[in-house]
């Protein structure tokens, strides 16, 4: 009998909890065109999925009048739940508890879900909401986060890491997203930045606001510091769902094999590529002549827009690409660009996902800028990222593969497994222009019509050099091929890199140019 | 498990919004002509390339600040000599009064800021004759 009492209450407790901070905060909440905590958890995992722990976890606040203050939950939801029938781990910061602040109990749910999701290797995504730092726990705070930190470290290359910023994430909060695998944004909710509009403001009279200094389209264009941007909650859960197919739920898996599709591109894949070099054209548009259903989904859309970074899949398989996009800063090479290829070849490496790289790129971005901001730095990271990689990596040069550009884009050089080169490839230590400038500096100056001796020098330089036959004679590219057979080729250097070993010396871990 | 877990998948790969056309986004955008060793591109700019700022080389004879702050207090008048090293203002930057020094021997021309300014990194503090 009394059994029943005890149930009745259980829910009613449970009830109350699952409240949060209750029905006015939540209200608020909504008018902020945000959606709650629980909502989140439920539209992101599969339908009743979700597993809640900790929900009767009570704040150890002592100061300030605290501890007369109920939050429930502590202004956190951790659980477990699936996504297409696989376990994953979530927690979502609930902001309508304290302003989803976070206090020392706050932060032991996230770090007991972080540390179950080690454990039992499975993809950990966070969703964070909260105005930082609980101010009345002090230090107990700061010790939160760095506990946090420490777990995302020791996480990273082992399980998915997923953050997703629905909302404030300021100061110190910053931090886990930016040690995770990949960041959400959606646009006019999230905001980011370590120091907020206000203390700008008073410390040197700039006023700025929040979305301009740290919202959505300025992480995701500006910092490099979102992967994905969405306009609502939606379409942000909707790219995570998307995401998850493409990734391996620990780093001892592959990713799952999907059903084989054809390439749906109309365009036959020459058409695509004006012959000039001069010439743009859109790197995504050959990716999806390759990939299955030319489905490609890319990651960092509007950052360093000069280099293409994203997943697709080739006979069902994961692979990521790495390409230069000649219709934005002529697919040069820079600081940014090489930053944000280079982790991503670190993430393919880490979880066993093959890499094509799509090399058409004039070298390195010349500057001031661009050398004072360290561009040596950067672009070691991308040499060191490729050397690094022992997943297969497979290039294909498409038409300009010049100098330095050249052994960065995952030259043999570099260790790549398979280099093919289209007939219109050229290898070279520099474009004809410049080479031609330099070769043949003393016949152009002292010819008698510098500009026409200068423009014949060039074509010289084009015919002899500017092609793809000269690194073939050397055995640097493995094959000259055309277009047509770009996908083929692919398919096959994939399938035969299936069981692919290459040993590295045992070391605690190398020292990549941060 | 995979079955269902393919099923759910498929659904998503139809999904319209992800399935972009074969298309530029832009069918009609406006190219640049864009130099990289002697070689001209056609080709887009970004957002951040854009707002890039040009260098410019630094004029000894100016004191700019090298930290945002405010002016705490300032110690010289325009005219005066002054030795190398010697204290030109008092610039408070996170929580840390920074003294601001002569770099050499030389005569002081103005001061661009008053007790009290609070400054922005790189602002012209004062200039030397």
């Amino acid at each position: 009998m009394s059994f029943k009492r005890n149930i009745l209450d259980l829910r009613k407790r449970k009830k109350e909890a699952q409240q949060g901070g209750g029905e006015k905060a939540i209200e608020k909440q909504v008018a902020m065109g945000k959606k709650t905590a629980r909502e989140r958890i439920k539209a992101i995992l599969d339908e009743n999925s979700f597993h809640e722990y900790d929900l009767f976890v009570e704040h150890t606040g002592r100061d300030f009048d605290m501890e007369k203050k109920v939050l429930h939950g502590d202004g956190v939801i951790i659980g477990t739940g699936t996504m297409y029938n696989q376990p994953v781990a979530i927690y979502a910061q609930d902001f309508t508890v304290a302003g989803g602040s976070l206090g020392l109990m706050h932060a032991r749910k996230i770090t007991k879900i972080m540390d179950h999701a080690l454990k039992m290797r499975v993809p950990l995504i966070g969703i964070n909401d909260s105005g930082g730092a609980r101010i009345q726990e002090g230090v107990n705070s700061l010790a939160g986060y760095g506990e946090i930190f420490y777990r995302n470290t020791n996480a990273s290359g082992v399980i998915p890491q997923i953050s997703v910023i629905l909302g404030p994430c300021a100061g110190g909060a910053v931090y886990s997203p930016a040690l995770t695998d990949f960041v959400f944004v959606v646009e006019n909710i999230s905001k980011m930045f370590i120091t907020g509009p206000g203390v700008i403001k008073s410390v040197l009279g700039e006023e700025i606001s929040m979305e301009e200094l740290g919202g959505a389209m300025v992480h995701s264009e500006i910092t490099g510091n979102a992967h994905f941007f969405a306009k609502s909650e939606d379409e942000c859960f909707e790219q995570i769902k998307k995401l998850i197919t493409f990734i391996p739920w620990n780093n001892a898996q592959k990713a799952l094999k999907f059903p084989v599709q054809e390439p749906l591109s109309k365009k036959s894949i020459e058409e695509i590529v004006p012959v000039d070099p001069h010439n743009p054209y859109d790197i995504r548009d050959i990716i999806k002549a390759v990939t299955d259903g030319s489905d490609f989904f890319e990651i960092m859309e509007y950052f360093a827009r000069n280099i293409v970074i994203g997943f697709g899949r080739i006979q069902g398989n994961t692979v990521g690409f790495v390409a230069n996009q000649p219709m934005y800063l002529a697919g040069v090479l820079d600081c940014d660009s090489s930053d944000k290829a280079a982790r991503f070849i670190r993430y393919c490496d880490a979880f066993n996902i093959p890499i094509v790289t799509l090399e058409d790129m004039p070298g390195y971005l010349p500057g001031v800028d661009q050398e004072h901001a360290g561009v040596i730095r950067h672009g070691a990271k991308l040499l060191y990222a490729y050397s690094e990689a022992t997943v297969p990596k497979v290039t294909i040069i498409i038409r300009k593969a010049y100098g330095g550009g050249y052994i960065a884009m995952n030259s043999r050089h570099l260790g790549a497994d398979f280099v093919f080169a289209w007939p219109t490839a050229e290898i070279a230590v520099m474009g004809p222009e410049g080479a031609a400038n330099i070769v043949f500096k003393k016949e152009i100056e002292e010819a008698e019509n510098p500009a026409e001796m200068r423009k014949q020098k060039i074509q010289e330089y084009k015919d002899k050099f500017a092609n793809p036959f000269v690194a073939a004679a050397k055995g640097y590219i493995d094959e000259v091929i055309e277009p047509s057979e770009t996908r083929a080729r692919l398919i096959h250097s994939l399938e035969v890199s299936g069981s692919k070993v290459d040993p590295r010396p045992a070391k605690k871990h190398g020292i990549p140019p941060f | 498990m995979i079955r269902v877990l393919l099923k759910n998948m498929v659904f998503h790969l139809s999904d319209p919004n992800f399935a972009k056309n074969l298309n530029m986004e832009d069918n009609n955008p406006k190219y640049q002509t864009f130099v990289v060793n002697s070689a001209k591109y056609l080709t887009l700019t970004t957002t951040k390339f854009d707002r890039r700022k040009k260098w410019q080389k630094l004029d000894p004879k100016e004191i700019r600040s090298f930290i945002p702050g405010s002016i705490i207090e300032i110690f010289v008048t325009p005219g005066q000599q002054l030795k190398a090293g010697e204290v030109i203002l008092t610039l408070e930057a996170m929580k840390m009064y920074t003294k601001v020094t002569m770099p050499y021997d030389g005569v002081i021309k103005s001061i661009e800021v008053t007790k009290g300014n609070k400054i922005p990194k790189d602002t012209l503090l004062a200039t030397i004759e």
